[in-house]
């Protein structure tokens, strides 16, 4: 028996390099845990039935003396990722037969290096969602109290990482789809700066926002896939290089927008648990300094103007036509209609009536194009912040993972973004870092004693993974001694 | 915004929406609206957007080998996912 629990993608690397177990023991593994905890977790919309096949070449390369930092590491792959030849839904009705007729460059990437994909995994409907509950597929449960929401978008790949069903995941980021759900189940969650990696082949949802992030057990784990990832694509128009931004070093210098975290709507219990982390970072050497960014408290209405703007453009080609669901009408606009009207859900037809609003005669300058100047108004601000500090921090989420159905009214469930929108609004990379656990009050006998994870965000400059990488590691070091001193947090 | 605003903005965006969808989103979009609004009060008179903007296709001339900006892609995948075809075309309604 292989230890899910306690394995790492460095460490089942050197076990498979040292033949202790093969690439098919352990994706076997893996498919039996998925087969145990699926159904109610439901964290796989699919998992592909040639998991052992792909399992086995990696074998056959690992034999051959060939050796990479993921081969035959298995992986869950956010449905929204095209791979060719397998279906691909964005976890929707209109898309639910679709098949990628070609590979993603992420998914390229992987595969050279001998990776393994076990299936596609669960989102909130063209990953517009913080809670995985707007799929057009169920919702996915999550592991730590699976009377509440993963968070999302990236929920189901958050869920496979974070209950063994995947040793690694690649999820999207458009506003904090995978540092959100990453906070919420307790892992590591990492988006890269815009543009770092190529979102050729990633289904589209805020073109100037969206990022294909890793998501992990630890932040070696997640830089292990984010450095099998990134990379200048001549596929992407907006793809970056090495030397697109200028390298940082770190002066040990930490901001804290205290305004934005002590505002209304942040649990107080996420604050203390923020103050203690805040502590531990003192202890090492940090200084920590309070910064003031005017127009911060303004990124999230920013964030729902262009969004739902870039996003009622990019979902435009979804009309019944060339591929997906496909309604017969009596004339070529009745087709469009029901097409539409039958294969989108909610949330996704809520988002597009929006951007349509904030791009329409009349309401464009006032909305959008006040919008895209306050963007770069903020975007001054966070480049004038950085040089003075290294990070800025903030807790990933105002508030723990939420129960099923708790949030009906859809902007109660936009604040859930606060603290991550800036980072995609700005374009500078991002991290969530596992920073402790919560204890649910007021259950029932038989629950008592159920606790929810939180997490903390670091922001760095442009083109600074490396630094994020680095200190979450410290960050994770520190926790875990602090943690076998005291118990638990 | 009243219902008929709703119902404008379906059409525009070619989506066929229920009675009841309507009166939800339109419930919704005031209380979405509401939120985003406070982008009003920002002072932008003095902002002209900076955007950087450079060529990053490359120049209309014959490609070489490594430039080609395609991917290898499934032609038949492609064709299986049409609605309807003919002859490995795509067969859609008349138009006019």
């Amino acid at each position: 028996m292989i230890d899910l629990k306690n394995l790492t993608i460095k460490k089942a690397r050197k076990a498979l390099d040292a033949k202790e177990f093969s690439a098919v023991d352990l994706a076997s593994a893996y498919l039996a845990e998925i087969k145990n905890k699926n159904k109610e977790l439901n964290a796989y919309l699919e998992v592909f039935d040639d998991v052992l096949e792909q399992a086995k070449t990696a074998d056959e390369m690992i034999a051959r003396g060939e050796s990479y930092p993921l081969l035959g590491v298995p992986l869950a792959i956010k449905d929204v990722i095209l791979i060719k030849g397998r279906r691909v839904s964005s976890a929707s009705k209109i898309l639910e037969n679709y098949v990628a007729s070609y590979d993603a460059t992420v998914i390229d990437k992987l595969k050279k290096q001998g990776a393994v994909f076990l299936g596609r995994t669960n989102t909130d409907e063209f990953a517009m969602g913080g809670s995985t509950e707007n799929s057009a597929f169920g919702v996915t449960r999550n592991p730590h109290d699976v009377s509440r929401v993963a968070g999302g978008s990236s929920g189901g790949s958050v869920v496979a990482v974070a209950a063994d069903l995947a040793l690694g995941a690649l999820g999207s980021d458009t506003g904090g789809s995978v540092r959100e759900p990453a906070a919420f189940c307790g892992i590591v969650g990492m988006k890269p700066t815009y543009g770092r990696v190529s979102r050729y082949g990633l289904i589209s949802m805020g073109s100037s926002l969206d990022c294909i992030g890793s998501i992990a057990k630890n932040s070696e784990d997640a830089q292990i896939i984010y450095n099998a990832i990134y990379g200048h694509d001549v596929l992407d128009s907006t793809s970056i290089t090495d030397k697109t931004y200028p390298k940082s070093s770190i002066n040990k210098t930490i901001g804290v927008p205290w305004d934005l975290v002590n505002g209304e709507g942040v649990d107080l219990k996420i604050k203390e648990n923020f103050k203690q982390s805040i502590l531990k970072f003192e202890k090492l050497g940090f200084k920590i300094k309070d910064i003031s960014i005017k127009n911060l408290d303004l990124a999230l209405a920013i964030y729902y103007i262009i969004m739902p703007a870039e996003a009622s453009t990019n979902l435009a080609r979804f009309d019944g036509v060339r591929y997906g669901l496909h309604k017969d009408g009596k004339n070529l606009l009745e087709d469009y209609m029901l097409t539409k009207g039958k294969g989108f859900g909610k949330e996704v037809s809520r988002r597009i009536l929006l951007g349509t609003y904030v791009l329409s005669a009349g309401y464009y300058d006032a909305y959008y194009g006040k919008a895209q100047a306050a963007r770069e108004i903020l975007k001054k601000e966070f480049s004038k912040v950085f040089a003075d500090v290294d990070f800025i921090i903030t807790p990933t989420t105002p508030f723990v993972a939420w129960k099923i159905g708790e949030k009906s009214d859809p902007l109660s469930m936009y604040l859930a973004d606060i603290f991550t929108v800036t980072a995609n609004i700005v374009g500078v990379p991002a991290i969530s870092v596992p920073s402790g656990f919560l204890e649910i009050e007021g259950l029932s006998a038989d629950e008592a004693g159920k606790k929810l994870p939180l997490g903390i965000q670091f922001m760095a400059p442009h083109g600074g993974e490396d630094l994020l990488f680095e200190v979450g590691k410290k960050f994770e070091e520190i926790s875990s001694a602090s943690d076998s001193a005291l118990g638990a947090i | 915004m009243n219902i008929k605003d709703v119902e404008n903005l379906a059409n525009l965006a070619r989506i066929e929406l229920g009675e009841d969808e309507k009166e939800k989103i339109l419930h919704d979009m005031e209380s979405i609206l509401g939120y985003i609004r406070q982008i009003e009060e920002v002072k932008v008179e003095d902002m002209k957007s900076e955007y950087n903007i450079c060529n990053v296709w490359r120049e209309d001339s014959p490609a070489t080998a490594d430039e080609i900006e395609s991917r290898e892609f499934s032609r038949k995948l492609i064709v299986d996912q049409f609605p309807d075809n003919q002859d490995g075309f795509l067969k859609v309604k008349k138009i006019l």
